[in-house]
């Protein structure tokens, strides 16, 4: 398993997301695959660098892990900012209208739809949320 | 992401290209409110745009809104990562994909 420790920023996501394409390049995963893995990322990381420690900085780390025999990544963001289980976020209502939408909620629901797995726990005051993805 | 502009009397066309993120999404968000005044046609050319996240979503969303109220909105050469994300959000019901 790999990981990188950066402070917590938006700035960040894009040194996340080269630490993570590196890996998943070498693993030879396919393009949409990865760009789904990006935009989760994106979805993630940038929730913690705009609520975990607001309105203070602090650091997160990801890491990366491979089990091979389902050709799986599993990618784990982990901050010890304040306490939040973005898996109890309400879920959007896709269904209404443009006027009628509201815009909370859709990244994570973005990431529960195009990964195969995400989980959440509270340990040690450490905030730690995987996400687990085939890549074929 | 880069963002090219093309305008021409009353309709104002966007070529997006790269990723419409978490740190671009503003970047849109400002070229589109400059932009509105007297616009009845908007078009968002995706063909060389990579992907979307939900900071771009919101951003489409709120230009739909803006541009439902005085023209059109459309958005053009969408690829198929961009449209699966438009289908599970329900945003390929809001937009106009052409």
């Amino acid at each position: 398993m790999k990981e990188l420790t950066v402070q917590a920023t938006t700035e960040n996501i894009q040194a996340v997301t080269e630490f993570v394409d590196r890996e998943l390049e070498a693993l030879d995963c396919p393009m949409r695959v990865q760009m789904q893995i990006e935009i989760a990322i994106d979805e993630l990381f940038g929730n913690i660098a705009h609520y975990a420690y607001a309105p203070e900085t602090g650091s997160a780390t990801v890491q990366f892990g491979f089990e091979e025999e389902q050709r799986t990544a599993v990618i784990t963001f982990i901050d010890s900012g304040k306490p939040y289980d973005p898996l109890t976020a309400e879920e959007p209502d896709t269904t209404l209208s443009a006027e009628e939408r509201e815009i909370g909620g859709l990244g994570i629901f973005l990431v529960k739809k195009t990964m195969d797995d995400i989980s959440y726990e509270y340990k040690d005051g450490k905030n730690i949320l995987h996400i687990r993805k085939r890549l074929i | 992401m880069t963002i090219q502009k093309f305008a021409d009397n009353n309709e104002v066309k966007f070529a997006l290209e790269g990723r419409l993120d978490t740190v671009t999404a503003p970047e849109l968000e400002a070229a589109l409110k400059d932009s509105y005044e007297g616009t009845t046609s908007l078009i968002l050319d995706f063909e060389k745009l990579e992907y979307i996240s939900s900071a771009g979503l919101r951003v489409l969303l709120s230009a739909q809104k803006v541009m439902a109220k005085q023209g059109e909105m459309k958005i053009v050469n969408v690829n198929d990562i961009i449209m699966e994300i438009f289908e599970v959000t329900g945003f390929s019901d809001i937009l106009t994909i052409e």
